[in-house]
């Protein structure tokens, strides 16, 4: 391990790459064996694509490849940004990611905190259990029930005692999304939290006791700063998220009648580009969301870095 | 007796809260188990009692028609025979090569580290996104094939940072001490280093395959042939865009009887193709919190 490597006294440049080259040769296994495919995978299907994006500046055309098509500029963003159909894309897909996140978010907290003033064992594993169930449940199922439960003679509108078609409803789009998702997802969420309050130290909570906190100044005082970062830190990742909502959720939910809503970018950039071919402006469409997507989580990140520096604000 | 005394410990209006937060926990999983409960029930009720009147429990309505079809029906057993080859074979090469990054990259002496890191790094903030991608799995010949789903995102940069983490937390004494014995790396890795990670392995193994069983994105795109489909394209098709398989409802004289009858099938499907998943989970419950923390530790 340091046969040539002798303590470098003054490390020239040549120095640096002869030092490097011996250890390569040592621990050739490492590149070879261990990051190789790695490695490749991610040239292979991450960065060519991300040169593919010159589509985006381009008339397409699949025959005559990325060499021999013409160059048009900006034309394609141009294109979507001046449209009307943009603003009302743009916004769907923020509102459906804002409004699920404010909904959302708090879901999980409320869970763990519940979760963990249950004294006994048994039955909180068993709750649990059944929290987390629906995270195993997959998309096409999920909206599957969301479909069937709501259809005009549904348990919904058997419980309403109406007859509404929801699924064909813009309006309830948003609201149909976001409480599914909550009924999916926030079981499953709340593990985070959980795990972090079980590091709140019991001395505490029954120093806190003894002292005669109450409920509310338990949990200020005890349970609170033991998840504080953990949510901090849980809220900006999903802030710098919002503009990366899925694909395959919003698409199972669509019907033709809910378009309004319901249409948002990565279903827009689907059916722009795989369904009608239109390969430039989809990847323009696309390339758009990325950039934002890209702002949004470079900034969010900084922010948890600075965090986690000064342990947290 | 004693959880009763811990409960009674706190004052009044203390156990006032609480009771409400209780209510509203048990609502939650109403709300979770309920839904279940109804698509189980229908499942079994015949086509024109579901229709007209919903649920009953005149036993004489029950049948197991609905099941009889879907088992019967040749192209579900092919999306779950596909689904279990894409999930295995995903779940296999994905753990196999992120688990295998992480390790130079979990060590401080390895050169080029942060060259490798930026590298993947990147890729977690941007992307070349749909039409690139597509195109480039369609130059490499690799359309209507397993392998355009189950290879591109084979190596995760996040679960790559997991296992990293994972590895760090190991103790410097055992590398130390293979190392005076004179232990190759590849000895040290699969000797002394994975034996004592099985816990992050299984928590990866089970992401990659639930994932993948679930997803339905990548083979709707890639893949044609019905031969191919992955169970969700095939429920997909049931359950979203209301198409029975072909011989499913064929049989049925009316356009309302089919009709009624491909609604009934939807209920067995879901609670065939659910169950795997559902009978499956608990057994990985322990794993769920090691491999949350193990994120949480480094965002």
């Amino acid at each position: 391990m340091n046969n040539s490597t002798s303590p470098a006294q003054s490390p020239g440049k040549s120095g640096v790459i002869h030092n490097t080259l011996v250890y390569m040769r040592q621990h050739w296994q490492l590149y070879v064996l261990f990051i190789l495919p790695a490695f490749l995978l991610t040239l292979i299907f991450k960065y060519i694509p991300m040169g593919g994006v010159l589509i985006a500046f381009m008339d397409y055309n699949p025959f005559r490849g990325l060499l021999g098509s013409e160059w048009v500029g900006f034309e394609h963003f141009e294109r979507f940004l001046t449209s009307p159909d943009f603003l009302r894309y743009l916004a769907n897909t923020l509102k459906l990611s804002v409004f699920g996140l404010l909904w959302g978010f708090p879901v999980p907290i409320l869970l763990a905190f519940l979760l963990n003033r249950i004294l006994s064992k048994g039955i909180k594993r068993k709750i649990q259990l059944v929290l987390y169930m629906p995270n195993f449940v997959s998309v096409i199922v999920l909206c599957g029930i969301v479909r069937i439960l709501l259809s005009p003679t549904g348990m919904i509108n058997s419980l309403l005692g109406t007859s509404a078609n929801f699924m064909t409803m813009p309006q309830a789009f948003r609201t149909i999304y976001i409480a599914s998702g909550i009924w999916q997802g926030a079981g499953w969420a709340s593990i985070i939290y959980t795990a972090a309050l079980s590091n709140a130290s019991k001395d505490l909570k029954e120093a806190a006791v003894i002292d005669g906190a109450n409920l509310i100044q338990q949990i200020k005082a005890v349970e609170w700063p033991a998840i504080k970062d953990t949510v901090l830190i849980q809220f900006i990742m999903q802030v710098g998220n919002v503009m990366s909502i899925g694909f395959e959720k919003a698409y199972a939910l669509q019907t033709d009648l809910n378009l309004n809503a319901s249409e948002i970018i990565s279903t827009y950039v689907y059916k722009k580009g795989i369904l009608d071919g239109d390969y430039g402006f989809s990847t323009a469409v696309g390339l758009f969301n990325t950039v934002i997507n890209v702002i949004l989580l470079v900034s969010m990140n900084k922010i948890v870095q600075r965090m986690n520096e000064g342990k947290g604000i | 007796m004693k959880k009763k005394s811990e409960f009674a410990k706190y004052p009044a209006e203390d156990k006032a809260i609480l009771i409400v937060g209780y209510i509203l926990l048990g609502l939650f999983v109403v709300a979770i188990l309920l839904p279940m409960a109804y698509i189980i029930l229908a499942s079994f009720i015949e086509p024109v009692t579901l229709q007209n009147s919903g649920l009953t429990f005149d036993f004489s309505k029950w049948t197991l028609m609905a099941y009889e079809r879907v088992i019967s029906n040749a192209q579900i057993w092919i999306g779950f025979k596909n689904a279990i080859i894409y999930s295995v074979v995903f779940t296999v090469l994905s753990v196999v090569i992120t688990l295998l990054a992480a390790y130079p990259m979990s060590r401080p002496d390895f050169r080029g580290r942060g060259l490798f890191n930026t590298m993947f790094i990147i890729t977690m903030f941007f992307g070349g996104g749909l039409i690139p991608t597509y195109l480039l799995i369609s130059n490499l010949g690799m359309l209507d094939s397993m392998w355009a789903v189950v290879l591109p995102g084979a190596f995760s940069v996040w679960n790559m940072i997991i296992a990293r983490t994972y590895y760090q937390g190991v103790p410097r004494d055992l590398q130390e001490a293979a190392e005076i014995d004179g232990a190759t790396e590849m000895v040290y890795f699969f000797k002394i280093l994975l034996p004592v990670c099985t816990p992050i392995i299984a928590t990866l193994a089970m992401w990659q395959f639930v994932g993948m069983w679930n997803s339905y994105f990548d083979a709707m795109i890639y893949l044609n042939s019905a031969s191919k489909q992955p169970l969700q394209l095939v429920l997909r098709s049931i359950l979203i865009q209301n198409q029975p398989e072909p011989g499913m409802v064929s049989d049925m004289q009316s356009t309302a009887a089919r009709a009624q009858l491909a609604e009934l099938l939807k209920y067995a499907t879901i609670i065939i193709s659910s169950l795997p998943l559902m009978v499956m989970y608990p057994f990985f419950q322990k794993y769920f919190d090691s491999g949350i923390m193990a994120g949480a530790v480094k965002g």
